[in-house]
């Protein structure tokens, strides 16, 4: 297992549960034991939560597995097969699963510049709190999910908080345009400001900490139309990227990520990719899709591992659609499907301006994506008719 | 016994929520028993008769934790600790449900809320 994170665990506790019993090793550059990313936005942000209550692991579970954590692999010989580790160690392996997982993607020209933040890790979660806990002004950079849930979770600490978007509507990629602009007017509901269509230049560099004048501390973010928004704290949430750069000449094909068959299986036999980095064929839409959810992340190794266990001889049922949900201002929305195959939307439930409604996405009259902001009863019933579909 | 609902108004596949205090819920499986357990996930505050119902188990409707109606036990975090099973109890039709004298496995948040409205 290279990455020790949902999905590297999720696969391990796969094959013990489908009967592996053989050696076990777990790779992790992270120091960390697997830990719950989806707090480090909301409650651990909010200082609701500790570290403690962020592990994925229960406390009497035992995987008989060999944790290398602290230890970065930056190559797959699939000749051995095996895998080399930065301290020059290598583990032989009879199968590998590659769940490295992405990195955040940073903003050119930011870098090394105090008070500029991404959010990927327990570490940079850490780093953002403490610097919350000194109030000031927050501009998040990108209305997507992670930035709307740090905007939401500072709002409520008392920063007065500006969202920078460049696209005319924020979420309009996973929400399609109607519910993208019917979810992000939760912003202005709290008094965050949300500036749309509107790209960002870079960030000033003579900020001031509060212990005086420091050079390289961000002061403002800097837009393309030449406004300047003034700036203690920055966080770029502008998306993240897989991390698979140490599999680069191993022969196992990239393409947006692992490209991997709708089981999992990767170009080289004995090798299969689950989690953030794999970008998974879906036979439905005849295309390659790169999901970035915690549920994917957990349910797909079942079936990466049966195929690894089997060689690729066992056809394990299809995954259900992708689901995800955010919370934002003490909304909490959820998503299942593919908006982008849709050819309508209707409100079934609620209405778009309680902040409460449940909207299901239509292609050719069938059902193929849910969306619900406080109505989780709907939610999971439009949820188990949605149509595979081809998106 | 608090009585629950007519076993005839409750197809197989559906859940039905007691307004218990903590809510209790009534499964009714495809393979036609019923269970009923504690409705707050352990994790945080949802309800798991919301949730997606499969077998002789019920997977939480927010964060996918599932837990066994035959005994509370659930396969894997978010959600850490057990939630807690009743007797059921079928006469002439109606359920009833024996509520369990052990403690509830209620999430931080909605514990809080319990306690303070009971003063
Ligand atoms: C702040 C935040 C909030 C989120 N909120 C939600 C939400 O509300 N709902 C939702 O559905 N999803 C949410 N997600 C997404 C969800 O957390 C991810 O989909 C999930 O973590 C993916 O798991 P993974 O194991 O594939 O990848 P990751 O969690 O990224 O783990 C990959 C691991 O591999 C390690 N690694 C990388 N390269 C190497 C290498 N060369 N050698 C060894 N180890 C390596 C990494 O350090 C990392 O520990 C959120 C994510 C973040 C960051
Ligand atoms: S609320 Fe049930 S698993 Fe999180």
């Amino acid at each position: 297992m290279v990455g020790a994170s949902l999905a590297g665990l999720s696969a391990a506790r796969a094959l013990r549960r489908q009967g592996y019993d053989g050696r076990l090793v777990v790779i992790g550059d992270e120091r960390h034991r697997p830990y719950d990313r989806p707090p480090l936005s909301k409650e651990f942000l909010a200082g609701d939560i500790g570290e403690a209550e962020l592990a994925l692991e229960a406390d009497d579970e035992d995987l008989r597995a060999d944790w290398l954590l602290g230890a970065r692999a930056t190559a797959l010989d699939r000749t051995r097969p095996s895998v080399r580790l930065a301290d020059g160690r290598e583990v032989r392996a009879d199968g590998v699963v590659i769940a490295t997982g992405a990195a955040a993607r940073t903003l050119p020209g930011t870098e090394g510049l105090a008070g500029v933040h991404v959010l990927r890790t327990l570490d940079d979660a850490r780093r953002l709190r403490a610097e919350l806990a000194s109030g000031g002004r927050l501009v998040v950079i990108g209305g997507g999910f992670i930035g709307a849930e740090v905007a939401s979770t500072a709002s409520a600490l008392g920063h007065e908080v500006t969202v920078v978007e460049a696209a005319p509507t924020p979420l309009s990629g996973p929400l399609g345009e109607t519910m993208g602009g019917v979810v992000s007017a939760l912003h202005a509901d709290h008094g965050v400001r949300l500036l749309c269509g509107v790209g960002v230049r870079g960030v000033d560099g003579t900020g001031r900490s509060s212990t005086g004048g420091v050079r390289g501390r961000a002061g403002a973010v800097l837009l393309d139309d030449g406004r300047e928004i003034p700036a203690d704290v920055v966080l770029a949430g502008v998306g993240a990227r897989p991390c698979v750069g140490w599999l680069e000449g191993s022969g196992v094909a990239l393409d947006n990520g692992v490209k991997c068959g709708a089981d999992g299986r990767t170009s080289v036999p004995g090798v299969v990719a689950v989690g953030d980095c794999a970008n998974w064929h879906d036979p439905l839409a005849g295309a390659h899709r790169r999901v970035e959810h915690w549920t994917g992340a957990r349910e797909r190794p079942d079936l990466a591992v049966a195929t690894l266990l089997s060689g690729g001889a066992a056809h394990p049922r299809p995954p259900r659609p992708p689901y995800f949900w955010s919370d934002q201002y003490g909304v909490r929305i959820q998503f299942a499907g593919h908006a982008s195959g849709a050819d309508s939307v209707t409100i079934e439930e609620g209405a778009p301006d309680d902040r409460n409604v449940l909207a299901v996405y239509r292609r050719a009259g069938h059902p193929v994506a849910v969306l619900g902001m406080n109505q989780p009863r709907m939610f999971t019933r439009w949820r188990k008719q949605l149509t595979p579909t081809a998106a | 016994m608090i009585p629950a609902c007519r076993l005839a108004d409750l197809p197989r596949g559906e859940a039905f929520r007691l307004d218990s205090d903590p809510p209790v819920s009534v499964f009714h499986t495809d393979a036609g028993e019923v269970f009923a357990i504690d409705d707050t996930c352990t994790h945080q505050d949802a309800s798991l008769a919301d949730g997606w119902l499969e077998d002789c188990w019920v997977e939480c409707p927010l964060h996918a934790s599932k837990f066994d109606l035959r005994t509370g036990a659930v396969d894997a975090p978010p959600a850490k600790r057990p939630v807690r099973t009743h007797e059921v109890v079928i006469e002439d039709g109606m359920i009833y449900v024996q509520l369990s004298t052990a403690a509830p496995n209620l999430p931080a948040c909605v514990a809080a809320r319990l306690a303070g409205a009971g003063g």
